[in-house]
């Protein structure tokens, strides 16, 4: 005798697994660029430290800077600011995905959007620079 | 002897399988022929059990989405002669409940687009006797770019955050939202702001940005919903600062 077909028919589903994100290049990317936040979060807080340390006077602040230039936080640091720029430059780049902007009629060239981005990114970066070797 | 090329199939019958499986088959290999064409062939002359959705051959109609070698494709335009030499392997849609070899369910997907009030929505219709509602081709060129959208899903089967969270929205339903919130013609941007403005709506969305890089109509789903979350964003900071605004 034939097996009647019920209805809805038993569907197979899947789970996605845990490392999806190492399938491809896109995927581990995206998630890089999540992870940079911690990179963002650090220098936030590495900055919030030595705002203290300077608070607390010149012999702490000298005690901070000594800490600052120990090999394991040079080489942290250079990690940090490695995936901040990453962090940086992926979501200048995705700009132009957000903001659609229309001049009489016709949306803007990405490269619009994505070049004042980085123009005000160095103006920042050499004001900076400015404040702090102007000796 | 033809050249041929190396099918891999997933098969799955649910009255007699507890999980999928592959089946392979040797296939013609021809210039002119796609991977449809390749499982047309099996279904003709191999094996007529296979069970998988096509129509329009022509990536129109949006039914022959599936994963070729992992990835999600319209397979009445993806090329046998891409993959070959090697094995082409076809895959149903990720991220969807497999219902027999090759089909999805995806009857929620049905609802979520529904949700999201995919036509036009006038505060008052006017009457016929009036004409039709007219456009410019610059309020036309606003939102022509989602109208593309064929529904084939590929969208949802490149998104990690659908396969995570079945309660997400996902790409293509989020940019049908944003399609008729541009078109000048619709009233309706407000019904659709408390269903899209919702952690399982725009942000729920992570901006991976695949659903932009499958979609064969270029669409751009990733924009859509981004763009929409800079217009959500913008309308909860008027609600906060001109409380007495209202509809």
């Amino acid at each position: 005798m034939a097996i009647p077909t019920y209805y809805p028919p038993r569907a197979y589903r899947t789970r996605v697994s845990t490392y999806w994100w190492l399938r491809s290049w896109p995927y581990l990317r995206f998630i890089l660029r999540e992870l940079s936040s911690i990179s963002v979060a650090w220098f936030v807080l590495v900055t919030l430290l030595q705002l203290g340390a300077l608070h607390r006077g010149p012999a702490e602040y000298a005690r901070f800077g000594e800490w600052l230039r120990s090999p394991l936080m040079i080489a942290g640091n250079a990690v940090a600011l490695f995936f901040l720029l990453f962090h940086a430059i992926t979501w200048f780049n995705l700009a132009p995905k957000a903001m659609a902007v229309r001049i009489r009629g016709k949306r803007v060239p990405p490269l619009f959007i994505t070049v004042p981005n980085y123009i005000a990114w160095l103006a920042a970066s050499l004001f900076v620079a400015f404040v702090l070797l102007r000796g | 002897m033809a050249e041929t090329i190396t099918l891999e199939v997933q098969r799955y019958n649910p009255e007699k399988d507890t999980e999928p499986g592959l089946q392979t088959y040797e296939v013609p290999l021809k210039k002119e022929w796609v991977v449809l064409d390749a499982l047309n062939y099996v279904k003709d002359k191999v094996d007529g059990s296979l069970s998988f959705r096509w129509s329009c051959r022509m990536g129109i109609c949006g039914s022959c989405g599936m994963m070729v070698n992992g990835e999600p494709k319209l397979t009445c335009a993806t090329f046998l002669t891409d993959y070959a030499p090697g094995t082409v392997r076809v895959e149903p849609l990720k991220h969807f409940p497999v219902l027999r070899d090759l089909v999805v369910d995806i009857t929620d997907f049905l609802a979520k687009l529904s949700r999201a009030k995919p036509w036009l929505i006038r505060k008052q219709e006017k009457p016929l006797a009036e004409g039709e509602y007219l456009q410019t081709p610059e309020q036309l060129d606003a939102f022509k770019q989602f109208s593309m959208c064929i529904n084939c899903l590929l969208c949802y089967a490149a998104c990690p955050v659908y396969g995570l969270d079945p309660l997400f929205s996902g790409p293509a339903a989020i940019a049908l939202a944003q399609r008729y919130n541009m078109d000048s013609r619709d009233q309706g941007a407000a019904q659709r702001l408390d269903i899209l403005s919702h952690s399982d709506g725009i942000w729920g969305c992570t901006f991976v940005g695949e659903c932009t890089e499958v979609c064969p109509k270029h669409v751009d789903p990733a924009g859509a919903i981004q763009q929409y979350k800079l217009t959500a964003t913008t309308e909860w900071f008027k609600s906060m600062l001109m409380p007495w605004r209202g509809e």
